[in-house]
């Protein structure tokens, strides 16, 4: 038995993402010097959101955006049943002293973030690093990685799943926990 | 499909079409990383891959050396000139002594025909053949393929002309099987003595006439003749050779569209392929060379990945 329960309907994620575009025009001015960086697979919508909600807050069309993958780069390989499948990486600039604003849709474990900071490196070295996430499950990291940026701060047990549709007509967050028998 | 059907990387012949697709999109991923300033990745940092060659190479032993260090494994290298196989040890001894070092991986080039097999069958490593005899030789295939595919999009309908020495060679075995599994048309061209009995059963035709073939195809794969390996006389000389098979402008000239001119090396210039034809816009040797670290970075990857260290 699955139970799933909605955390975030369409019109809190587009409060949540206006609150948190604000954030970033307040701390990062026009994105002159700023690059969003969605991380593969599924921060990519959500940095496409954003992007294109700062452009519109700050008047800045030519806001940097790219979209990393860090599937070479995760310390779970040779670790499970499957070969991780990579995704592809859209990064035509360097990011050597730029600040950096990386997007994901969830934070959990810490460990995607920890992998994208490594692969971060392979392209410069940012002045400045930040994480932006729509949903922080807090209480099961398991590095010291904290968001800049929330959308929304859950407590979640292990065995429950945080679903994030942003592509739907109805966007929507869920929690999806699978029932004990 | 996010695995590969097979364990080692004997010949195109244990891959399914889902695999050689799985082995091509992982090579986009590499093909972009080799392209950029920063060309590493981590992913095989707990990985040591031996090479082992027992047969002469250049171009596949430093592609396959790039790939894994591209990928961070360790890597040792062995080449059978200068290895205790001339004292008188047997194959499987050999591997044997190299993997009790903790070797997880072989890349292995051999004379015979079968010895990738016959390896996988009887050591504790995964194996990749780098060439077995005449036999197959899978990465140049893949990465034969793969530069088609990235020129044309896809495969499918295009029609291959492998051109030379087919009796002796393992990329025209290969790349017949793996342009077959990818819907492609194929005929082999070359002197009747250098064609193979029975190679119709393969799926693909034979042409004896260069000029007709080039007037069929979309793609001309150059093989070299491999002197090395015939004990015999297979035709009178090198210089008829070239004026019946020798690929040169004057020949391309005569066909009023544009043919896509592949060589798996090493060429004879002025033989198989004259030097104005492999420096042209339409060759793209070179491309085969460097997508070649990208595809074998994708099957070092793809092989590593299925191995469970906890295990």
């Amino acid at each position: 038995m699955k139970n799933k329960r909605p955390i975030l309907d369409s019109t809190q994620i587009g409060i949540s993402l206006h609150r948190l575009a604000l954030e970033l025009h307040e701390e990062h001015g026009n994105f002159s010097n700023t690059a969003i960086i969605g991380l593969q697979p599924r921060g990519i919508n959500l940095a496409r959101k954003i992007h294109e909600l700062l452009g519109e807050i700050s008047g800045n069309d030519n806001i940097r955006f790219g979209e990393l993958d860090s599937t070479f780069y995760r310390d779970d390989f040779r670790r499970g049943d499957k070969v991780l499948i990579p995704n592809s990486i859209e990064l035509p600039f360097s990011l050597e002293g730029l600040n950096v604003i990386l997007v994901d849709d969830v934070l959990y474990t810490g460990r995607s973030v920890r992998s994208a900071l490594n692969a971060l490196t392979d392209f410069g070295r940012p002045n400045r690093t930040e994480l932006l996430v729509l949903v922080d499950r807090r209480y099961n990291r398991e590095l010291p990685i904290q968001p800049d940026y929330t959308g929304e701060a859950v407590d979640t047990r292990t065995r429950d799943r945080v679903l994030v549709e942003l592509e739907s007509d109805n966007p929507m967050v869920w929690i999806v926990t699978e029932e004990m028998k | 499909m996010s695995t590969l059907s097979t364990k080692h990387l004997l010949g195109i012949e244990q891959l399914t079409s889902a695999d050689i697709d799985l082995i091509f999109e992982t090579a986009d991923n590499f093909k972009t990383i080799i392209n950029r300033p920063i060309k590493k990745v981590p992913s095989l940092r707990d990985v040591t891959i031996a090479n082992i060659f027992f047969e002469n190479s250049t171009r596949t032993r430093v592609s396959f050396e790039l790939a894994e260090k591209r990928l961070s494994a360790d890597t040792v290298n062995f080449s059978s000139s200068s290895s205790s196989v001339s004292k008188g040890e047997t194959l499987i001894d050999t591997v044997n002594n190299i993997l009790s070092m903790k070797v997880d991986m072989v890349v292995m080039r051999h004379p015979a025909p079968g010895a990738a097999m016959f390896l996988a069958e009887h050591v504790d490593a995964q194996v990749v053949n780098a060439g077995d005899g005449t036999h197959e030789h899978p990465t140049q295939a893949l990465l034969d393929a793969y530069s088609m595919r990235e020129k044309f999009g896809s495969l499918e309908g295009k029609n291959v002309i492998i051109v030379g020495d087919i009796l002796h060679s393992r990329v025209a075995l290969s790349n017949i099987l793996c342009l077959k599994k990818l819907g492609a048309h194929v005929k082999v061209c070359g002197p009747p003595t250098l064609i193979p009995k029975f190679i119709e059963e393969l799926g693909v035709e034979m042409e004896y006439n260069l000029d007709k073939a080039l007037e069929w195809c979309d793609v001309a794969n150059m093989l070299r003749i491999q002197l090395e390996r015939q004990d015999i006389k297979y035709f009178p000389s090198l210089r008829e050779y070239q004026m019946q098979y020798g690929l040169t402008t004057d020949r391309l000239d005569r066909i009023k569209r544009d043919i896509t001119i592949m060589h798996p090396g090493p060429i004879n210039r002025g033989v198989e392929i004259s030097s104005e034809v492999a420096d042209s816009s339409n060759s793209i040797i070179l491309e085969q060379v460097e997508n070649g670290v990208a595809v074998r970075m994708a099957v070092l990857y793809l092989l590593a990945g299925q191995a469970n260290i906890d295990e």
